[in-house]
């Protein structure tokens, strides 16, 4: 692939992008895990839930800062990289992104600072609160962040202003209640959910393993197994869900996911294992497990899932309708004020194909004279790389099963043994710590490369959404930032692991002076006192 | 929506104009007086703990304060597509720094305290300064090229073009206009992170803030002064040839634009608009008699005053321009060719309704409980937690 502006441009909106979602998940999940210890401490007043509050606090706050922080890029990216893009949908895209920052950001930046900065300035039950809404801030972000992505991936509730060059919105509910936005919702928030149990888990696991916090250790694997488990159960169901409404109004990218090159009899087979070639349109090795695609797809047996020769086919036809709509937008903007009553009519009734005329632009200034051999090329372009979301797509469903498997384990053991963990079990938490980083990072890429090669489904192709800039400017922001951006992984990575080191901050007085109030309660009916000691080396 | 009928599209138009200069002036209040703080704390604190004491001032609320800029970014996404499509990459380099800056402001904000080494921290207060300074001196760099015009151009599609080199776009960008508003925009809101820190800190600190800003801020005065004068006398302005439709279609195309005559004529035509000027220069030199006397509160509001003038004077001397280019007039963005539908500004603006006073009332009680002074001693005390 030779290197141009558009490329460029989408390797660094890839590059800022999967680093930004390096910071996401864990914040999403951590908030709530802080807000919940939070809860405990305010309900049974023991010092521990505080301290555990403000120890995992603390690693929240290292990585929410980075999550922020790249969080400007993001935004900023869309004007300064995809001004095309900006100014066609930003009628529509720029709404949820503008409700975002009202609604949900202001809540969680404001709030934030008041949870570091305000434990000694408010009563422990206004301090709980204030966790919450931090929580409830960043959770609302992602709702809206994925409104917006929704609408690129199945846009609605817009249409196409001959005036204005661009696309309006004609109805907001539908923009805000797009079941594909829905879908993506859930399933990203537990993803987050998931990797902030992961972490907790394991950093927890780790200490159990030194021997060291185990008051802290335990009571966090506690909440972290138990929220784990529910969040890892919902992130597959919702994936499922996501995968169906995906089957609905995405067949392209479904097709690609499971490199079903032809339509099958149904309920279509979901092949487990595999080599996709794109050029020979045939999956090597394949296994195959009979019947579940078609249920995952359609939830049903008799409806089949169009393959991708069959859509490229459909996509053919609707490029030859985008030209017709593009000839007569052509003859409206020549002369917007004697419009024939014909040529209008002629626009509407193709306008919602003139995304696909606009794939041929790659290939010919004017779709108008293209040849059929660009048509077929540009048909052919609408199938995204089938290798990479093949196998995208499986890594993230393997792993995804495998953290319910861990969670289940975890919750298992703390809930009916005891609270006694085999240390080879707290050796696999340990190692598992990475693995909902991959898997996060795979779905992101099954969502937006499976969405190729539209920034938005059918109505702009990427290729003509990128600035008019030159690979000058772009080669100098890619290198700053990937630059910038290394040093800001490895300074961040090396605080973590320094305040995992650490460990909490233990309140020894505290502590003490806790347990003195409740002396009775610990005392037990032989009359010794079990929980007397603060354990050693905390 | 038939709901949207209920104010005409012109009418929103304006009230979303209003609203941007809201946002950009609840920006330069709020988060301007992060910056301003940052880029004054090496010189007005010399030791750890002092340097500490200046950071801890803003250390629970520039997070929130920075949501003015990202909430002004959606904000001009959502409701000025174009506007966003155009200024965002044709600034393309100059955005790109403000980035970097905007991005190792917060992240040495949480991370320079969390180390011991006088290396880690030094390094950390110097990045600290990159991120006050150069935003601040970015965005008057921006606002004086956009007062001048800025080169670009849109196709017939509405692709914006902006042609030439990209390493000499960037320095035309730097020309000496442009760095004049630059020093204009940096010294406003150092003067205004001096008044803060007098505000909220006491001790050396405090004074050392105090001395700088008065120097400032007459910078200030005379900046600005002399930017008005170059102005009327040696900047182009731009005009509409033709009355306007202004509920027509955003198509910044379709209306004629030429250049020739002084932005300042627009005080000829609304003479009631010299009280934005008025405001500035009062408010800063009340400012500056204030950080001189030492007092505290009522100089933090006549810095905010200042900041409301000079802005808002930028604004109402341009209306209705937000964006002319100078390569092609005719491609320049005005209020009433490049906004949003008139659905989606009707939208938007009952969300800002709704979320803007609950976000002004819990934003005050947060300072509430913030409220007093930072001292060495409290620094100290809550080592731990605090910057």
């Amino acid at each position: 692939m030779e290197l141009g502006v558009v490329e460029l441009s989408r390797l660094q909106f890839a590059s800022t992008a999967l680093y930004h979602f390096l910071f996401v998940p864990l914040t999403l999940g951590l908030a709530i895990l802080v807000a919940i210890m939070e809860t405990v401490y305010v309900m049974t007043g023991r010092p521990i839930w505080r301290q555990m509050t403000k120890f995992w606090g603390t690693l929240f706050g290292i990585n929410f800062v980075l999550g922020v922080a790249t969080g400007i890029t993001m935004e900023f990216q869309f004007g300064m990289n995809w001004s095309y893009y900006s100014h066609y949908v930003g009628d529509i895209f720029g709404a949820p992104l503008a409700i975002e920052g009202l609604m949900a950001f202001f809540l969680e930046a404001t709030f934030v600072g008041l949870f570091f900065f305000g434990w000694d300035r408010m009563k422990p039950v206004t301090h709980c609160i204030v966790a919450w809404l931090v929580a409830i801030g960043s959770n609302f972000s992602a709702l809206w962040i994925l409104i917006a992505n929704g609408w690129m991936q199945h846009p609605v509730g817009a249409t196409f202003n001959p005036d204005t060059m661009r696309m309006e919105m004609t109805d907001f509910m539908a923009v805000l209640f797009n079941p594909v936005a829905q879908a993506k919702f859930v399933h990203t928030v537990s993803a987050g959910y998931v990797t902030a149990s992961v972490f907790v888990l394991g950093v927890s696991a780790w200490y159990l393993l030194k021997g060291r916090h185990l008051e802290l250790a335990k009571r966090s694997i506690t909440v972290a197994s138990a929220f784990g488990l529910a969040a890892a159960l919902s992130v597959v169901v919702l994936g499922d869900e996501s995968g169906y409404t995906a089957g609905e109004t995405q067949k392209m990218k479904l097709a690609s996911i499971e490199a079903m090159w032809e339509t099958e009899p149904a309920p279509a087979h979901f092949t487990l294992f595999g080599f996709p070639d794109k050029e020979a349109r045939e999956t090597h090795y394949a296994i195959h497990v009979p019947w579940v695609m078609g249920l995952i797809g359609t939830r049903s047996l008799d409806t089949p899932i169009p393959g991708i020769d069959e859509l490229v086919a459909k996509n053919k036809d609707r490029i030859q309708s985008g030209i017709i709509a593009y000839d007569a937008l052509m003859t409206i903007r020549a002369d917007k004020d004697q419009v024939p009553a014909d040529v209008r009519a002629t626009f509407e009734a193709h306008s919602a194909d003139l995304g696909y005329a606009l794939l041929l632009k790659r290939y010919v200034d004017d779709p108008r004279q293209a040849t059929p051999a660009q048509i077929q090329q540009a048909a052919d372009d609408t199938v995204p790389g089938v290798g990479i979301l093949f196998w995208a797509f499986r890594i993230m469903v393997a792993l995804g099963f495998a953290f319910i498997a861990v969670m289940i384990y975890f919750f298992f053991r703390s809930s009916f043994k005891g609270q006694s963990y085999p240390r080879w079990a707290l050796r696999l938490a340990v190692i598992v710590i990475p693995f909902p980083w991959i898997a996060a990072e795979m779905g992101w890429v099954v969502a937006e490369f499976g969405r190729q090669p539209w920034t938005v489904d059918g109505v702009l192709p990427t290729a003509l959404s990128a600035s008019q800039l030159s690979v000058g400017d772009l080669l100098f922001t890619l290198i700053g930032f990937v630059a910038f951006y290394s040093v800001l992984f490895v300074v961040e990575m090396g605080l973590m692991l320094k305040y995992i080191r650490k460990g909490p901050h233990i309140d020894v007085k505290e502590t003490e002076a806790w347990m003195a109030r409740h002396e009775a309660r610990l005392t037990s009916d032989r009359g010794d006192k079990p929980y007397a000691a603060v354990p050693a080396g905390e | 929506m038939i709901l949207s009928n209920l104010i005409d599209y012109e009418t929103l138009r304006v009230i979303w104009w209003v609203l941007l200069g809201v946002l950009l002036i609840g920006f330069a209040m709020t988060d301007g007086f992060d910056m301003g703080t940052a880029a004054l704390m090496p010189f007005i604190g010399k030791t750890d703990m002092e340097r500490r004491q200046v950071i801890n001032t803003v250390g629970p609320v520039w997070e929130g304060n920075q949501v003015w800029f990202i909430l002004g970014g959606g904000a001009i996404f959502a409701a000025w597509p174009p506007l966003y499509a155009v200024s965002f990459s044709g600034f393309y380099l100059a955005m790109f720094l403000i980035l970097a800056a905007l991005i190792l402001r917060p992240v040495s904000f949480k991370y320079r305290s969390k180390r011991e080494g006088t290396r880690w921290r030094s390094t950390f207060d110097w990045c600290l300064f990159v991120g006050g300074a150069v935003p601040a001196l970015i965005f008057g760099v921006a606002v004086g090229n956009v007062l001048k015009g800025v080169p670009f151009d849109l196709t017939p599609d509405l692709i914006p073009l902006y042609p030439g080199n990209f390493i000499l776009k960037l320095l035309f960008l730097l020309n000496p206009f442009a760095l004049l508003t630059g020093i204009v925009s940096l010294t406003m809101l150092l003067t205004h992170g001096a008044a803060w820190v007098s505000f909220k800190a006491d001790g050396v600190v405090a004074m050392r803030a105090r001395a700088i800003g008065s120097v400032t801020g007459v910078i200030f005065l005379v900046g600005y002064a002399l930017a008005g004068i170059w102005l009327a006398i040696g900047i182009p302005a731009y005009h509409l040839a033709a009355p306007v439709v202004t509920d027509g279609p955003s198509n910044p195309l379709w209306s004629e634009v030429t250049r020739g005559g002084s932005w300042l004529a627009a005080y000829g035509e609304r003479p009631w608009i010299i009280i934005a000027p008025i405001l500035a220069f009062a408010g800063m030199g009340l400012a500056v008699l204030g950080l001189r006397a030492g007092r505290e509160g009522s100089t933090l509001l006549f810095s905010k005053l200042a900041i409301f003038g000079a802005i808002s004077s930028v604004g109402l001397t341009m209306f209705p321009f937000i964006l002319p280019s100078s390569l092609n007039p005719t491609a320049s963005l005005t209020v009433w060719d490049a906004s949003s539908s008139h659905l989606t500004l009707f939208i938007m603006l009952v969300a800002t309704v709704i979320f803007l006073p609950i976000i002004l009332l819990y934003t005050a009680w947060v300072y509430k409980v913030l409220w007093g002074k930072v001292t060495v001693e409290d620094v100290a005390k809550n080592s731990e937690t605090v910057y």
